[in-house]
């Protein structure tokens, strides 16, 4: 029982009311016995559901290489084992148990792991598994999947919605996640997509009917999530009309008021003209179109100034940040599936282009006037690691903590910024919202991000009052407060208390299991083709529920 | 001063980042004497592996003398900023690890990673060192960025990997890969090479009085100098000059005495 807090709960339209949250059994109830349970005194606090993120590479292959790559970003961060949590190392790659204890102690406590090449599946449940504290999914990516290639390039749509499902239950994945559809196989061959209507080489094919196609597998399986799509062109100055088209592209096949897409780290992809020196802020056009249509939602990529390490399953724009930057580089082709691509990098705030970035990020969230169509993110590591999540609350909660970094940018970023002309400042009511209440709607995760009854108790406390904080002016006392949550419970165990872990809790990892009226048979064909092009035949393809540790399956009934 | 006489022979690498000016000042002997320090994976006092004698300092004096061998003491100066240590003997790996200032004599050899990531200061070792010597750590760019590292003995492989500034000084032989990635600064050989010296280099200075088996391909030939400059001191030639890395487009220069490498004079026709 949590007495007397602030409750915000967007999701049940509850805005800073005094309340009780009262916990049985690992979820919400509406009562039980005062005199029994264990009260916890959150008067002068502020209560809301256990954060949600929507995209955050947590764990995977790609990761890993990259924690390997990296063995000087482990030394400046150490953590060391205590009586309850285990060692672990690393800033912007930090270990799979440290990544769990740090966003718990954020008061996180669902994590979306957005790219998953399927042929990694495996290792990436394997990791997620050891990955404690919260609950977890991941998404395959299918984009340039030779398969979805070839059975939307010959209109098989029905057909493809079936071998998604099947890749769905292989992969024990959640979403489609689409990564610069096209690209990545064009850059098997050294090249790339130049638009959303560039044919991808020996497909005959273009990004836009991948897209379209996908959309209309998502909405034939009815899966919880819409695709989930990193742009083409992504990091190019210009690309924020990529970003639009590709939003237009599926205008015609949203629902009422589903999403029918979510563009994710969109900061990446809302870059204005023609090249590095010109390049200036799309956020105002792209968040003009979000405004104005209902069927996008979008995440923000924030960038912070430091050192981290950019990750991403396109390989050739990994390649040009290899150019620009000189620094070490991992490139990997992922069979038939995917690429993949590494870099470490350091967001400088004298560079007018990362400072540019900065803004850009906090424009979107801004500029967007509806906080439930746009996500809190960094692309964890690609703007910035998870961490910095609590500055840039402060950020979105005052123009005053905007003000003073907006004075130690790059001369011109500032002069090209819109944030000084933004006066917007979120509530604490709209933070829920961005952080969590709106993640796990986009999610369609109906137990997570609200304290209504019968949600899974997962709650996040923050040592923070509401009605004596002023948070535009104690900025600082805001980021303190929501880097170390004074309580987090998971599942209705107390698991951080004043920051620290007290309990380590096994979270659970959602997959889609759609139910369709005629299952997919493997045909002589998909068996064949694994044997002659993949490592892995399709017999040892598929994952067994029993690999997870905590598996927990989401039915769907698909439309067909 | 303060002085500290190992108790016994180590067997086991002990990690002592607490030797150093900065964390003995104004501490009692019994504050000192308690300070952690790790044996393998035991913790324990520096009491328990050093006697401690503490003299009351007077300002010519060090400030900290290591007497006897402490080869298998790890980070020993490690982050000074100022003050001295002396190591009568041999000295551990990562001997004056990121450290701002002051100066570390050894007399006897030292491990390898001595010096590395140091910003200021100075570090002279009596006989050899190991390899890394002011090196970046595993995986970073960022090596020695100033100060002066002597060694009056041969040095191991990788000498100045990534250097950004200052200086290298070696009297005796260096391994193979000297100066590799290197942005800036000098590393000065007075003895041979085993070769690679310079690969990928972007920048900076090599002088190499002694023989080198070969100078790699990516670097060409620029100009004969009669003597080179570091630091205001001349040293005597001629030097065949090279540039490279061609490879990473690097500008560094590569000095290698005419003399000692008669073998590289196919190289003269190319001027």
């Amino acid at each position: 029982m949590i007495k007397n807090g602030s409750v915000y709960d967007p999701l049940n339209a509850i805005n800073g009311e005094k309340m009780d949250i009262i916990i049985s059994n690992g979820k919400i109830v509406e009562e039980v016995d005062e005199k029994k349970a264990r009260v916890i005194d959150a008067s002068g606090m502020v209560v809301m559901p256990g954060g949600v993120d929507i995209h955050s590479h947590i764990a995977g292959a790609e990761v890993n290489a990259g924690r390997l790559l990296r063995p000087e970003d482990h030394i400046k961060d150490v953590e060391v084992k205590t009586e309850i949590t285990r060692s672990g190392v690393g800033y912007s790659v930090p270990s799979t148990f440290t990544t769990g204890y740090r966003y718990s102690r954020m008061g996180y406590t669902t994590v979306m792991n957005p790219s998953m090449p399927s042929l990694e599946a495996r290792h990436t449940h394997e990791e997620l598994n050891d990955t404690p504290m919260i609950d977890k999914a991941t998404y395959p990516l299918l984009g340039d999947w030779w398969f979805v290639l070839e059975y939307l390039r010959d209109g098989l749509i029905e057909e493809c919605a079936a071998h998604v499902a099947w890749m769905m239950r292989a992969t024990k994945g959640y979403a489609i996640k689409i990564v610069n559809p096209g690209g990545l196989e064009a850059w098997g061959f050294g090249r790339n997509v130049k638009s959303i209507d560039d044919p991808v080489p020996y497909f005959n094919i273009t990004p836009r009917d991948i897209i379209r196609g996908l959309c209309k597998v998502n909405k034939l399986l009815n899966l919880p999530h819409t695709i989930h799509v990193h742009t083409n062109n992504l990091g190019k100055p210009g690309n924020y009309i990529t970003a639009l088209e590709t939003m237009k592209c599926v205008e015609d096949l949203a629902e009422e008021d589903r999403p029918a897409i979510h563009i994710t780290h969109c900061q990446f992809s809302a870059f204005k003209g023609s090249d590095w020196q010109t390049m200036r802020s799309g956020a105002e056009e792209i968040a003009r179109y979000v405004n104005r249509h209902n069927h996008v939602t979008l995440d923000m990529g924030q960038v912070v100034f430091t050192d981290t390490t950019t990750m991403t399953a396109d390989g050739p724009f990994q390649y040009r940040l290899y150019g620009l930057t000189g620094n070490k580089w991992v490139n990997h082709d992922v069979e038939t599936e995917t690429s993949s691509g590494i870099v470490p990098f350091r967001y400088r705030r004298k560079s007018s282009v990362h400072a540019t970035q900065w803004s850009i990020g906090l424009e979107l969230a801004l500029l967007i006037k509806d906080p439930w169509r746009i996500y809190l993110t960094t692309d964890h590591p690609n703007g910035a690691p998870f961490t910095t999540y609590p500055q840039i609350v402060s950020w979105l909660m005052s123009r005053v903590a905007r003000k003073m970094m907006i004075k130690r940018i790059s001369m011109r970023a500032r002069r090209n910024s819109l944030l000084p002309s933004i006066d917007r400042e979120y509530s604490f009511y709209e933070i829920a919202t961005v952080t969590r209440a709106g993640q796990a709607k986009a999610l369609g995760l109906k137990q997570k991000g609200h304290l209504g009854l019968g949600a899974d108790a997962d709650v996040a406390v923050y040592n923070v009052d509401p009605k004596l904080v002023d948070p535009p002016k104690e900025y600082k006392a805001i980021r303190k407060a929501f880097s170390r949550a004074a309580y987090t419970i998971k599942g209705g165990e107390i698991v951080v208390k004043d920051g620290e872990i007290v309990r380590s809790v096994q979270g659970k990892t959602f997959w889609v299991d759609t139910k369709l009226s005629s299952p997919m048979k493997p045909t002589e064909d998909l068996k064949r083709k694994f044997r002659e092009y993949w490592t892995v035949e399709y017999e040892n393809y598929p994952i067994p529920e029993d690999y997870l540790t905590a598996s927990a399956p989401i039915p769907v009934e698909a439309r067909i | 001063m303060i002085t500290l006489t190992p108790k016994r022979a180590f067997k086991v690498p002990i990690e002592a980042e607490c030797i150093g000016p900065n964390t003995f000042a104004e501490k009692s002997q019994a504050e000192i004497a308690a300070l952690p320090v790790w044996e393998g994976n035991r913790k324990r006092a520096l009491s328990e592996l050093f006697r401690i004698e503490h003299k009351p300092a007077s300002s010519e004096n060090p400030t900290i003398r290591i007497s006897g061998d402490v080869g298998k003491v790890r980070m020993i100066g490690a982050r000074m900023s100022s003050g001295k240590i002396i190591v009568e003997g041999n000295a551990g790996m990562h001997l004056g690890e990121e450290m701002k200032g002051g100066t570390i004599t050894v007399t006897g050899s030292a491990g390898s990673w001595a010096g590395c990531m140091m910003r200021k200061g100075t570090i002279e070792i009596k006989r050899n060192a190991g390899d890394y010597i002011g090196a970046a750590y595993r995986g970073s760019t960022r090596g020695m960025r100033g100060g002066m590292i002597i060694i009056h003995g041969n040095a191991g492989n990788e000498v100045g990997c990534f250097m950004r500034k200052g200086l290298i000084k070696i009297y005796g032989n260096v391994g193979q890969f000297a100066g590799i990635h290197m942005k800036n600064g000098t590393i000065f050989i007075q003895g041979n090479s085993e070769g690679r010296a310079g690969a990928e280099m972007l920048g900076g200075k090599i002088i190499l009085c002694g023989y080198i088996p070969s100078i790699l391909p990516t670097f060409t030939i620029d100009d004969v100098k009669s003597s080179v400059k570091i630091n205001g001191e001349r040293v005597e030639g001629p030097f065949y000059r090279f540039l490279g890395d061609l490879a990473e487009n690097g500008n560094g220069k590569l000095y290698v005495s005419q003399k000692q490498n008669t073998h590289l004079k196919a190289y003269e026709r190319f001027l």
